[in-house]
């Protein structure tokens, strides 16, 4: 096997964290290297460009590697959970995917054990992430409004807010009667030029890539920063294991697959792990060795477990009014108003709301055909017109505890295109969860009629709903109960981070990737500050 | 991009329909989605929209493919040999059988079909891929937050 030039600091990940550390790490003029399975997109390619946009959600830009199968992927057999795993992986990651909802946890998310005795607190809490909120805010280009009564009053979104169009009037007004709290959401989509971006044009297709370019995905935020100061991306590269050195049991270096296919040792000095709550556990799991005979950085046996979804539900409400339809970013409003714990509600912490404008003439006639709505028939076009564009809808996002039972191992049968063992999950939704999305549909349903809905539909939990990948290698204090420590550090290897979602003590009960984000600047900064320690 | 990195094998099957397997697909759309002078739409088993769904089977084959056949067996052999009303009982029973691969094949009637100029016309949209032109959407009177301002702080001091 050939020998490469060591890297001084090798990153594992190209998607929301690791874009955000090499960023910040570029500064320390160190050799930075970070390692991608996939590749760049072009935007010009992105669904919205066609006129099939609607049907490449189920196809090439489908949310499941499984459906896509693209040559990026890797299989992952999630038939023991009632949750699938999404993502995307290429330069970018999943942020290339995503709705670029942006919502911070709350302060209370970090405290869960002290105010509410479940899980554990984390040991970072949102005071300290302050600051990289707001930088992670900046270099991201979110818009929203300043004085959200959900959050601490410093949260002040560099863009204005994205339109409230005729969907948001509609269950602003009916959350008003109710008595409610609403807000425009914090969007990484640009509503002015920002940074050589073009603001959002409402082309109502965020999730699958944003032609504009006015949603924020790393590989236009954060990398071309990173590259222009000495980061190298390398593409087409699938990290197969992390190796470590057997005399001091220092990782030093990984071993991959280039883009032919060809397989490759890259030696470094430190590695960061930022290839997601599926991703980093499939490798860190997969990195066995005498000293690490159960897989690197895992002598707690926490390595893959805790794996936490957040699950949703889906209520959908049908209105004589014409909504927005797809005729706009689809989510640009949230409700915290169920998100801090009350004992009264039968459970604990709690959930936001996002709201759905509508959704595509395609998607409406397949759900709506596939739950008995649409008929077969004469009465297909009558019926149709009643459904199309007078849908809105609440998707809540339910604050998942940690379970060691629910978790991420290797399968031992399925494989990946180089062999490697693909990630098996093993979930289930837990009552407190359980009674908490019954809470979430019942007060959704009751906004949804008071904003006039004549007919309602759920989906619980949403099925293809695993977007946020959390917890799988948690932050911690105690070394036999984390894996790596408050800033970012392996408990049992001292040049070995993770900066992904992996590391989420709790989940909280919003999207995660701007906290996601933030703790990776944190942790960047953290390493920066303490280079002439940093293994101590 | 066109990989060179070692790829799975596709799972999904040969997307090829036969003559006969098309002949029956068209029936079957005729019976989902039929043809209205009222809304101005074709049905679809229209010419063009049927050859959309024939391009777009992609990753659905092998469903497409299980649906045709379970529809002709139900049919007793040729599904679209059958008069209109037989036509419809057999679809019933379809319904009631087809399954996910039923799921999966009218999933691609349906984006085939509603991405047809004539039916987005008659819908009142545009046939243009949302990109570069955008859409056209109020901003609201922000005002309507005063109310949530007024209410004050819903978040947990720690």
């Amino acid at each position: 096997m050939p020998q490469l030039e060591p890297a001084d600091v090798l990153i594992i990940g190209s998607g929301a964290s690791g874009a955000a550390v090499a960023w910040s790490l570029a500064e320390t003029k160190m050799r930075i290297l970070c390692l991608e399975q996939g590749d760049w997109q072009n935007p010009a390619d992105y669904p919205s460009t066609g006129r099939d946009w609607e049907a490449r959600q189920f196809a090439d830009m489908a949310t499941s590697p499984n459906r896509r199968q693209l040559w990026s992927d890797y299989p992952i057999n999630d038939d023991n959970s009632p949750i699938k795993v999404l993502n995307f992986n290429a330069v970018g990651g999943s942020t290339i995917l995503y709705a670029a909802h942006y919502p911070r946890l709350h302060p209370s998310d970090f405290k869960v054990k002290s105010l509410d005795g479940v899980a554990d607190d984390w040991p970072v809490d949102y005071a300290a992430l302050e600051p990289f909120f707001a930088e992670n805010d900046r270099m991201t280009g979110v818009s929203g409004m300043t004085g959200d009564p959900a959050y601490p009053p410093q949260k002040t979104p560099p863009m204005d807010p994205l339109p409230m169009g005729r969907s948001g009037r509609m269950l602003g007004e009916a959350m008003n009667r109710l008595g409610w709290h609403w807000w425009p959401s914090d969007c990484a989509v640009t509503t002015r030029e920002y940074e050589g971006r073009a603001p959002c044009i409402n082309l109502g297709h965020c999730i699958a890539g944003c032609a504009q370019g006015a949603k924020a995905s790393t590989d236009i935020t954060y990398w071309p920063h990173a590259i222009r100061a000495g980061v190298e991306l390398r593409t087409r590269a699938r990290v197969r294991e992390i190796t470590v050195d057997p005399a001091t049991g220092m990782a030093n270096g990984a071993i991959y697959y280039d883009k032919d296919g060809v397989e490759q040792f890259q030696p470094a000095h430190v590695v960061v792990m930022a290839a997601n709550g599926i991703g980093t556990p499939r490798v860190l799991l997969n990195s066995k060795s005498e000293r690490f005979p159960n897989g690197l950085a895992n002598s707690s046996d926490q390595v893959g477990r805790n794996l936490m979804f957040h699950p949703y539900a889906s209520i959908w409400g049908y209105f004589d009014q014409e909504t927005d339809g797809n005729r706009g970013p689809p989510l640009s409003l949230w409700s915290h108003q169920f998100y801090e714990t009350d004992p009264s509600r039968g459970f604990v912490r709690g959930y936001s709301w996002q709201f759905g404008r509508g959704v595509g003439a395609i998607l409406e006639a397949q759900q709506s055909m596939a739950n008995g709505r649409l008929p077969w028939g004469a009465d297909h076009h009558r019926i149709y017109r009643k459904l199309h564009n007078h849908r809105m809808n609440i998707a809540a996002i339910c604050e998942d505890l940690p379970e060691p039972h629910n978790r991420v191992t290797l399968d031992p049968v399925l494989k990946d295109a180089h062999g490697i063992p693909s990630p098996k999950i093993d979930y289930t939704i837990s009552e407190n969860s359980n009674r908490m999305l019954d809470h979430a549909i019942a007060r959704a349903t009751e906004c949804l009629r008071e904003a006039g809905a004549w007919d309602i539909g759920v989906e619980r939990p949403i099925l293809n709903g695993g977007w946020h990948l959390l917890g799988t290698a948690r932050m911690g204090d105690d070394p036999a109960r984390s894996v790596v420590n408050g800033w970012g550090r392996s408990h049992d290897v001292k040049n070995l981070f993770i900066v992904d979602g992996s590391i989420f003590t709790t989940s909280g009960g919003v999207n995660p990737t701007s906290t996601i984000q933030a703790l990776a600047l944190y942790i960047a900064d953290q390493m920066k500050q303490r280079l002439a320690t940093l293994f101590d | 991009m066109s990989g060179t990195m070692a790829n799975p094998a596709p799972t999904w099957g040969d997307p090829t329909l036969t003559d006969a397997e098309k002949v029956t697909l068209a029936a079957m759309c005729a019976r989902m989605i039929p043809a209205s002078a009222e809304f101005s739409v074709p049905g679809a088993d229209d010419v063009l929209i049927q050859a959309d769904i024939a391009r777009s089977i992609g990753r659905d084959a092998t469903s497409v493919h299980n649906t045709l056949a379970l529809l002709d067996r139900l049919a007793g052999g040729d599904f679209a040999a059958l008069g209109e009303a037989e036509q419809e009982q057999v679809c019933e029973q379809l319904r009631a059988e087809g399954g996910v691969d039923l799921t999966l094949t009218t999933r691609i009637v349906l984006q085939c079909y509603y991405r047809d100029d004539h039916v987005m016309t008659s819908l009142g949209m545009d046939p243009r891929p949302p990109f570069p032109k955008g859409h056209d959407l109020p901003q609201g009177d922000w005002s309507l937050l005063d109310p949530v301002r007024k209410r004050g702080k819903v978040w947990r001091e720690v």
